[in-house]
């Protein structure tokens, strides 16, 4: 089975500041790490070639230094990681960006499986993923939480399928989705492993090829910010929240205390 | 004639008032070769990042130092926009039944309607749902477009997106939105993607810029740390899903008129190619968290999985869903469907209890935007406790049970 994985490098903490000069994000001396949901999504595609053969090829696009978010996961037992890195990316919003990415997928050529992190932390958009598959035209299914079954023969490919469990919010849908596909995953798919020392030795010497706009075919008016039809207009920080009172005592008062208030505010 | 854009040397003040401006970060102050008076600096514009959104000669309204002259690509697509007319919202229903979200969505969505002097749609899609329509329209929907056959009866995403952006390029609404559900999310990426539209997701604020009468989206990111307002300036339809919760639902008024438009589509050869088996409801009660006026959730704190026996029955007692923090959740003492944080649901209900919760960074981002958080801890110094609209300092399981009592007591 033929797998990619969509990965995005992002900073390790969400309390990231504003550039008073440019109104930008400060991003010199912020720590990188692998966006969280798409460790889920590296583990399930090692997972799945480890039960059914084949190969995970993980992908990026970003700025060069995100190679060592890709270098990470083939420690963690991917095969094969690809950059996908130009200037002319730069200002990419979810419809570039997915644009971007299946255009790098088409690239590497024939898969029959895509896993994305259900979004990323720092946009926190969920878009992208379903952006790929409809820039592809395979089908996917978003918030899978569980692979139930996997149907991969290479004798019969118009068969293969695939039976998830698609998180909804009171419950969750089995949805079967034919082959080649594209899912994107939740925290509850798996346990992610740590790097084995095999691993971190192979990801070390390992060479990650760097694929700019022409390398990927890209329509120049697809890409970056030309490409994206939405625009930042600014950033600012939301009104801090405040403390508000401390209420100490024994619990029978305390407990009175508290509903008094609710009921004050009219909220119970 | 290519755009251009030009900072006149003798108005710039080197204020600096149009690099805060410039969602590019094209601008830059650097010195002058001569100081005009005592003015030292000067704004340069890289016109390789410039996008000639126009955001900087506004800004420098006062000074009028920098114009801006575009070609004529500007007036073709205001003619294009032209066509695009009124504000859609899309109604999601599973089970011919509503979600509470859509009256939220139509009540906002009126308000943007209004300020731009255009109708309010409703855009329903289902199998045997058009009795349900009327609700749409007495919550304030002009018109409703449903779209009713065997094939939408489950959700699925290849034939929901689809016949969406067939109606969306037939009938050019400006404006769409939709509910940041899981259903949602999903397949609104799948319909921009399809038309090449703009969106923006989980949207807390919505506006009409007074000149350019385009759809200011404002949004958290990075976990709520950083908000951002998004434009769509050169694209029809802007679209948005929308945070529960966010807006006030829409009254009932039976009294409202409006018109239900039955769209047919030549739905052959339609693709479908996922398969709908079943859906199964979690067993775990209280869970629908997106949806909650009122969440008590647990944390490590509880200190046992029987911990949840007790938040269950307060949130029985208050009405309210039961949330929890990732450490319960990986302690495996209650589902991941009911986790609040950065790796599970972000939530904004009008009353957050946090019982045991210390509060770290990841799970804040998640809650802080509740109304009222109410915190039951031992230890007062922990960060939820900081910033808790109430901070209830105690044994919760002590305190736990004196409210249960409270709240039945009268």
């Amino acid at each position: 089975m033929n797998i990619i994985v969509c990965i995005k490098q992002v900073p390790a903490t969400t309390n990231v500041q504003i550039d008073d000069k440019t109104c930008t994000l400060k991003r010199e001396g912020v720590e990188s790490i692998i966006n969280p949901f798409d460790e889920y999504a590296v583990e399930e595609g090692v997972r799945l070639k480890e039960k059914l053969g084949g190969k995970v090829t993980v992908i990026s696009m970003g700025p060069p230094q995100a190679e060592s978010a890709l270098r990470e996961t083939l420690s963690r037992g991917a095969d094969e990681a690809v950059l996908v890195t130009d200037r002319a990316f730069a200002g990419a919003d979810t419809l570039a960006t997915s644009y971007t990415l299946a255009m790098a997928i088409r690239t590497v050529g024939q898969f029959d499986l895509i896993i994305c992190g259900k979004q990323a932390s720092d946009g926190d958009t969920a878009q992208v993923g379903p952006g790929i598959a409809e820039a592809l035209d395979i089908a996917h299914v978003s918030y899978v939480r569980k692979i139930e079954q996997t149907t991969n023969k290479l004798d019969n490919p118009a068969d293969n399928c695939m039976r998830v469990e698609r998180m909804m919010e009171d419950g969750y849908d089995i949805v079967e989705v034919p082959l080649p596909a594209l899912i994107t995953v939740v925290k509850d798919i798996n346990t992610p492993r740590l790097p084995s020392l095999k691993g971190m030795m192979a990801a070390k010497k390992a060479q990650i090829p760097h694929w700019n706009a022409e390398k990927i075919n890209a329509d120049k008016s697809r890409i970056g910010l030309s490409g994206s039809p939405t625009w930042v207009k600014k950033i600012f920080y939301p009104p801090p929240r405040k403390g508000g009172d401390m209420l100490s005592g024994e619990p029978q008062e305390l407990a009175k205390k508290l509903v008094d208030k609710l009921r004050e505010l009219k909220v119970i | 004639m290519p755009n251009k854009i030009e900072i006149i040397k003798g108005k710039c003040t080197g204020c600096g008032l149009c690099i805060k401006s410039c969602p590019f970060g094209a601008i830059m102050l650097v010195d002058r070769d001569e100081p005009l008076g005592k003015i030292k600096k000067i704004a340069v514009i890289d016109v390789l990042k410039c996008n000639f959104c126009g955001a900087c000669v506004e800004a420098c309204k006062k000074y009028g130092a920098i114009i801006i002259e575009k070609e004529q690509v500007e007036d073709t697509l205001k003619k294009i926009y032209a066509d695009y007319k009124g504000v859609w919202v899309y109604a999601e229903q599973r089970n011919n039944e509503i979600s509470p979200v859509v009256y939220e969505l139509l009540n906002e969505g009126g308000v943007l309607a209004e300020k731009l002097k255009v109708e309010l749609s409703a855009v329903f899609i289902g199998h045997n749902i058009e009795q349900s329509a009327q609700e749409l329209i007495y919550h304030g929907a002009n018109k409703v477009y449903v779209i009713d056959d065997i094939l939408f009866k489950d959700f699925q995403d290849d034939p929901y997106s689809e016949i969406l952006a067939r109606l969306v390029k037939e009938e050019k609404p400006e404006i769409v939105l939709f509910g940041a559900s899981n259903i949602g999310r999903s397949f609104a990426s799948r319909v921009a993607a399809k038309i090449k539209a703009g969106l923006t997701a989980d949207c807390t604020g919505l506006d009409i810029c007074p000149d350019t009468k385009n759809l200011l989206q404002t949004r958290p990111a990075f976990g709520g740390n950083i908000m951002a307002t998004i434009l769509t300036p050169q694209h029809r339809p802007q679209m948005s899903t929308v945070r529960h919760k966010v807006f006030k639902k829409a009254q009932r008024d039976t009294s409202r008129k409006g018109e239900i438009v039955r769209k047919k589509f030549d739905l052959t050869g339609i693709k479908n190619r996922t398969k709908f088996i079943e859906f199964v409801r979690d067993t775990s009660a209280r869970v629908n968290l997106a949806e909650a006026d009122i969440i008590v959730s647990g944390g490590r704190g509880l200190g046992k999985p029987e911990g949840f026996k007790l938040i269950e029955e307060f949130a029985g007692v208050i009405g309210g869903a039961v949330g929890a923090s990732r450490a319960a959740v990986d302690s495996g003492w209650i589902p991941y469907s009911h986790q609040v944080g950065q790796t599970g649901r972000t939530v904004a209900p009008k009353i957050y209890i946090a019982c045991g919760i210390s509060g770290q960074i990841q799970h804040l981002v998640g809650m802080v935007s509740s109304d009222i958080i109410v915190a039951i801890n031992r230890d007062k110094e922990a960060p939820m406790m900081k910033i808790a609209s109430f901070a209830l300092e105690g044994d919760l399981y002590e305190v736990i049970p004196c409210i249960i009592n409270e709240l039945k007591s009268a």
